[in-house]
C-alpha cells in the first residue's frame, strides 16, 4: 500500500500547516528533553560529588538524596502528563495537514 | 508435590493455555509478529510494563538495594526515568514509520542490506545480553523452588520460554505480559505491604530503621539511605561517582534503543495509542519502582546475613525478594512471589526471544539474504522459529557460565548502555537529521556496539578482573554512548551526500509526524 501511494510528499512536507506544526513540536520535544536529562543527571553528579549535601536529613531519617531521587518518578509523570496534552492539540494540526489523503 | 511447586505448575499451565488460544487465531506475519496491530492502549501499557519489568527489576534491584542502599535505588529511578526519552523522542515516530522491527524505520531512506544487517546484528547482541540476566534469575529461583541445581535450572526455562514462543508469537506474548504485568504488580504491593506492617506501619519507624539497618541484628547497623555505598568515593575509589554517571547515562538513553520494547509500539493501531500505552506503562512501571523502597530497603532492616548469603559467604544478590517473602509471609507467600518471579522471567525471555528472532528473520534472512522476498509462504515465522531457538542455546550458555551470583540488575544495566550506544544514535538521526546516511548509520551502530562490547570486557568486571582492568568504569555508557553518536555523525559527514536519502527525508518526516500511510491494524 505504501509504496504505490501516489501522495505527494514533498508538496505535503512543504505545506506552512505541517512546518508550523513541526515547529510547535521541535520547540516543545528540544526543550521538554535537556529539562529533563538535566534534571536527571543533576541527581548522579550531586551524590556522586557532593554526598554530604545530599545526606543532610529533611524528614526524620530522610535525606535530600531521597528525596531526590523520589522526585524523579514525580518529574517523569508530570512531563508525560503534560506531553500528551500537548500532543493533543498537534494531532488536530496533523489531521489538517494530511486531508484528502486518506 | 510442595505447595510452591503447585503453584508454579498451575501458573505454567495457565499461561500455556492462553498460549495455545492465541496460537488459534494466529494467521499470517503480521499477526505473529504485530499481533495483528490490534491491541490497545492500556493493554499495550501494560504489555509494555511487563515486558520491560524484568529479573532485573524485581530480583536484581531487591537485591542491589538490600546490599547497597541508595545507590541500587538508582536503578528504579533510571529505569523510570528512561520512558521520557521514549514517549518524546522514539515512540510515535517508530510506530508510523515501520513495520516489525526497529530496522525498518533505518531502512527506510538508507540503503536496506547495509543498515538491516547491522541493525539486525544489535538487536540479537542485545537481547542476548538481556536474556542472560533472565536466565539467571530465572536459575536461582528453580534452584531454590525444586532443589534443582542451576545449570538444569536454566536448561529447563530455556525449553520453556521455546515452547511458547514458538506456538504462540507476539499475541500469545502480548497476553503473557499482561498478565504476568498484573501478577507482579500484586506481588510487590503484598510485599511491601508485609514490610510496612512489620515496622506498625509508620513510615517514620520504616527509614528510621532502614537508616540504622542492621539485617536482623545480625550486622552492625548501616545508614542505607546515604549515597556512596556502592559508587562513593570512599568504597569504590576515585573513579566511583563517574562510574554513577556513566550507569545512569546508559539507564535513561538504553530504554529508547531496547528492540524489545520498540517492537511493542508495532502492536498498537495508531501513533495515539502508542503515545498513551507509553504513558501506561510509565503509571505502572513507576510504582513498582517506587514500592522498590519498601522490599529492598526493607529487606536490609529484617533479613539476618544468614539468610541472604550464599553457602560461601557471598551476597546472594538475586534472591532478598523471594526470601523476604518467605520470612514475611511463609510457605504460601514464597510460592507465591515465586511464581510471580518466575512469570515475570519467562515473559521477558518471551518477548526478548520475539524480538531477537523477529529481527533476525524479517531484516536478516529475508531482506539482507533474499533482497525483501519471501521465496515461499511462511518462510519468514519458520526462520524465527529457528533463531528463537539458537538466542536461547547461547543465552542459557553464558548464564550457565557467569553462574547465579552475578546481579541481573547489573547485567541488565550492561545491556541498556549497549542499546544506548548502538541503536539510540542511528534512531535519532535518521528521524531527525536530513543528511544522515548509510554509511553513518553503519558506521554508528558498529562503533557503538562494538566500543560498548570492548569497555566491558575490559572493566573490573571483564576478562581481566579488577586489578587488570583497562577501562576504570563498570558501566561503559559514558565513554561509548558520545562514541556512538559521534560515529554516526562522522561517518555522515566524511561521506559524499546521498540524495536519494534526503529526497525521502520529506517522505519519512510526513509519515513520521502525521501517521500517513501507516501500516494499519488488520481485522480480526
Amino acid at each position: 500500500m505504501s509504496e504505490k501511494s501516489p501522495v505527494n510528499w514533498e508538496q505535503l512536507e512543504s505545506k506552512p500547516e505541517f512546518r508550523s506544526m513541526l515547529g510547535h513540536k521541535a520547540r516543545f520535544i528540544i526543550s521538554a528533553t535537556i529539562f529533563f536529562l538535566i534534571y536527571y543527571l543533576a541527581l548522579p553528579v550531586l551524590v556522586g560529588y557532593w554526598p554530604d549535601l545530599m545526606k543532610k536529613k529533611l524528614w526524620g531519617e530522610v535525606n535530600v538524596a531521597y528525596v531526590f531521587a523520589l522526585s524523579q518518578f514525580f518529574m517523569a509523570w508530570i512531563m508525560a502528563f503534560i506531553y500528551v496534552r500537548v500532543a493533543a492539540k498537534w494531532d488536530k494540526e496533523a489531521a489538517q495537514v494530511i486531508e484528502g489523503h486518506h | 508435590m510442595s505447595v510452591p511447586l503447585l503453584m508454579f505448575l498451575a501458573f505454567v499451565g495457565l499461561t500455556l493455555v492462553v498460549t495455545f488460544w492465541a496460537a488459534k487465531k494466529n494467521t499470517g506475519a503480521s499477526a505473529y509478529f504485530a499481533a495483528g496491530r490490534s491491541i490497545t492502549g492500556w493493554q499495550n501499557g501494560l504489555a509494555v510494563a511487563g515486558d520491560y519489568m524484568s529479573a532485573a527489576s524485581f530480583l536484581g534491584i531487591s537485591g542491589m538495594i538490600c546490599f547497597s542502599g541508595y545507590d541500587g535505588f538508582m536503578y528504579s529511578v533510571g529505569f523510570l526515568v528512561a520512558y521520557i526519552t521514549v514517549l518524546l523522542v522514539v515512540a510515535e515516530p517508530l510506530r508510523n514509520a515501520g513495520k516489525y522491527t526497529m530496522a525498518d524505520l533505518l531502512a527506510y531512506r538508507l540503503k536496506p542490506r547495509p543498515v538491516r544487517a547491522l541493525a539486525s546484528l544489535s538487536t540479537l547482541t542485545v537481547s542476548t545480553f538481556y536474556m542472560i540476566a533472565q536466565m539467571v534469575g530465572a536459575g536461582v529461583i528453580i534452584k531454590r523452588l525444586i532443589g534443582l541445581e542451576f545449570a538444569p535450572a536454566v536448561i529447563g526455562v530455556g525449553i520453556l520460554m521455546l515452547v511458547y514462543v514458538v506456538f504462540g508469537g507476539m499475541l500469545a506474548t502480548t497476553w503473557v505480559q499482561i498478565i504476568k504485568a498484573l501478577l507482579l504488580m500484586a506481588g510487590a504491593f503484598l510485599l511491601s505491604y508485609l514490610v510496612l506492617k512489620h515496622h506498625g506501619f509508620s513510615f517514620t519507624a520504616f527509614f528510621e530503621s532502614v537508616s540504622k539497618a542492621d539485617y536482623g541484628g545480625s550486622a552492625p547497623p548501616k545508614n542505607l539511605l546515604e549515597p556512596g555505598l556502592k559508587y562513593g568515593v570512599a568504597v569504590a575509589g576515585p573513579w566511583g561517582p563517574l562510574d554513577l554517571i556513566s550507569l545512569c547515562l546508559g539507564l535513561v538513553l538504553g530504554t529508547a534503543g531496547l528492540p524489545h520494547i520498540l517492537v511493542r509500539f508495532y502492536t498498537v493501531p495508531d501513533a495515539k495509542t502508542a503515545r498513551s500505552s507509553v504513558v501506561w506503562a510509565m503509571a505502572i512501571i513507576g510504582l513498582f519502582y517506587i514500592m522498590t523502597t519498601f522490599f529492598g530497603f526493607g529487606a536490609a532492616t529484617i533479613l539476618k546475613k544468614s539468610l541472604i548469603l550464599t553457602a560461601d559467604g557471598k551476597p546472594d544478590t538475586n534472591m532478598v525478594a523471594p526470601i523476604l517473602a518467605q520470612h514475611l509471609g511463609g510457605e504460601l507467600f514464597f510460592a507465591f512471589i515465586s511464581a510471580v518471579a518466575f512469570a515475570t522471567i519467562l515473559a521477558v525471555v518471551a518477548g526478548l526471544t520475539m524480538s531477537a528472532s523477529a529481527s533476525f528473520a524479517h531484516d536478516f534472512y529475508t531482506n539482507v539474504i533474499h533482497h525483501g522476498k519471501e521465496h515461499r509462504p511462511g518462510e519468514e515465522v519458520r526462520v524465527a522459529r529457528i533463531t528463537a531457538f539458537c538466542v536461547g542455546a547461547v543465552s542459557i550458555g553464558i548464564a550457565i557460565y557467569l553462574g547465579p551470583s552475578v546481579n541481573a540488575a547489573f547485567l541488565v544495566g550492561l545491556a541498556f548502555a549497549v542499546a544506548a550506544s548502538a541503536n539510540l544514535p542511528v534512531i535519532v538521526f535518521s528521524v531527525f537529521w536530513k543528511r544522515f546516511n548509510t554509511t553513518g548509520a553503519v558506521v554508528g551502530l558498529a562503533t557503538g556496539l562494538v566500543s560498548s562490547i570492548v569497555l566491558i570486557l575490559l572493566s573490573p568486571n571483564g576478562m581481566f578482573g579488577k586489578a587488570g582492568a583497562v577501562f576504570p568504569l563498570e558501566n561503559p555508557g559514558i565513554v561509548s554512548i558520545p562514541l556512538g553518536f559521534f560515529a554516526a555523525w562522522l561517518g555522515t559527514v566524511l561521506t559524499a551526500r546521498d540524495p536519494e536519502a534526503e529526497a525521502k527525508f520529506a517522505e519519512l518526516k510526513v509519515r513520521a509526524h502525521t501517521g500517513l500511510g501507516a501500516e494499519k491494524a488488520t481485522a480480526h
